[in-house]
């Protein structure tokens, strides 16, 4: 893989079980260890490229989450980690959840798993950086191109 | 005297997993006061319980939280046996009891490393978190998830635990001991670590009590309360003494929760040695019907 930038994973846990967060956190501790694709772990919106949601989405933490999404600097990308997230999961027909992360801000890429397993949420983040990079590089050439205009 | 200011904490902060939303009322740099505002993450599963039929229910209670996944679960088919009158096979309490002290292990270990990275001491936070995996991988290897267990139904357990899986765990179990008594040192030696966990939020054993504190918490406030020591499962059969501390601060509930560590990996041992063969579940029929309280 061709690693030009390093962005910076934002996780917020949505309405989760606590299950897929802490392999979220095992994703980034030694023995996974995502951070040598070159990624890092911020508790601030405002820098992050890469948005890590888990949980199923309810009433009050929606607001919350579009609030994050949108602190966000543009190219952004989202990943849904484990079936809360995807879909609501085993909770989609409890009284409050409103159902996945997609209810409320677009998802780019869904991990499936209940817990997601470490391996399959590093997969998620490979295919986001390349995400990132991609939507990284329209970003450049539009800026590029206006520039031109002027 | 300075004046008192309020400083908006979370949702979202990179230092909780969770979310919560705290008011910390701040005087000179001093945390006064923090109130707190709840409820990010209510799903209401328990609207689910008139939905779903008794034994897919299990799988729901162990999804109530990924860390004490199989407690939650135990609770539940605990209680839909006593309902029910359903004699749980010796093989079954054991393997039970078994898993709940491996489940202990893991869930130590991961307070432990979110402490230590809470009061800034992130290699502590890794190394605790590595020897961690050791424990996941025992659960991957009997129940098949690493967190999520659903090994448990009502009437007994699904799996068993061979000889081979016996001799690896109990190998496993010595080298976690020898890991995990070098990051015991750090935890309870460690100037650095001392100097942010003595004497810092203290709770009373009084206060413990009225604010109904429960599990290693509790114990580190002094009170001399486990409730496995009400035998069930297998606990009855096993030879164990409650560890408490009077200190009531952070390090006594380092200090607790360290020990537990050790006296989990011992009664991981003395399961294995008791260990009945036989069934491993009983056939249940009928429904259940009427009122039960169990406490794990
Ligand atoms: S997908 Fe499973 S493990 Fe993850 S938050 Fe939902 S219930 Fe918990």
């Amino acid at each position: 893989m061709n690693v030009k930038r390093s962005p910076w994973l934002l996780h917020y846990d949505g309405s989760s079980c606590n299950g897929c967060d802490i392999e979220v956190l095992a994703a980034l501790t030694p023995v996974y260890d995502a951070e040598r694709l070159g990624v890092v772990n911020t508790g601030d919106p405002m820098q992050a490229d890469i948005f890590l949601i888990t949980g199923g989405i309810n009433a009050q933490n929606a607001p919350v989450v579009k609030q994050l999404y949108d602190q966000m600097p543009r190219p952004k990308v989202v990943v849904a980690v484990g079936v809360c997230a995807c879909t609501g999961g085993i909770f989609k027909e409890t009284y409050n959840v409103l159902g996945g992360a997609d209810t409320v801000i677009p998802v780019d890429i869904y991990v499936p798993g209940c817990a997601a397993r470490p391996q399959s949420i590093i997969d998620g983040i490979v295919q986001a950086v390349a995400l990132f990079q991609q939507r990284s590089d329209e970003h450049d050439a539009l800026v590029k191109s206006q520039k031109g205009a002027n | 005297m300075g004046k008192k200011s309020v400083v908006p904490f979370g949702p979202q902060h990179p230092v909780l997993p969770e979310p919560l939303h705290l008011d910390l009322v701040i005087e000179d740099e001093v945390v006064e006061e923090a109130i707190p505002s709840i409820g990010f993450i209510h799903r209401g599963l328990e609207g689910l319980a008139e939905k779903r039929d008794f034994n897919e229910m299990m799988y729901i209670a162990e999804r109530t939280c990924g860390i004490c996944s199989f407690g939650h679960g135990l609770g539940y088919v605990e209680a839909v046996e006593h309902i029910m009158n359903v004699q749980v096979p010796d093989r079954a309490r054991y393997l039970r009891t078994i898993w709940s002290e491996l489940e202990r292990l893991h869930s130590h270990l991961l307070w432990l490393g979110l402490a230590a990275d809470a009061f800034g001491f992130e290699s502590l936070f890794y190394e605790a978190w590595r020897i961690r995996e050791k424990v996941l991988d025992i659960h991957e290897m009997t129940c098949g998830g690493r967190l999520i267990f659903s090994v448990n139904k009502v009437g007994g357990v699904l799996r068993d635990i061979n000889a081979d899986q016996q001799k690896f765990i109990l190998d496993q179990m010595n080298v976690l001991e020898k890991e995990i008594k070098n990051i015991a040192k750090v935890f309870l030696e460690d100037y650095s670590v001392q100097s942010r966990s003595k004497g810092i939020g203290v709770l009373t054993t009084k206060q413990a009590h009225e604010l109904g504190a429960v599990g290693p918490f509790a114990r580190a406030c002094g009170i001399k309360n486990d409730i496995r020591l009400t035998g069930y499962c297998a606990y009855g059969e096993l030879d164990f003494e409650p560890i408490v501390s009077n200190d009531c601060d952070c390090y006594a509930r380092l200090e607790v929760r360290i020990k537990e560590l050790f006296q989990s990996i011992d009664l991981v041992r003395q399961a294995f040695a008791k260990i009945p063969a036989g069934e491993l579940e009983t056939k249940v029929a009928g429904f259940p019907k009427g009122e039960y309280f169990v406490r794990i």
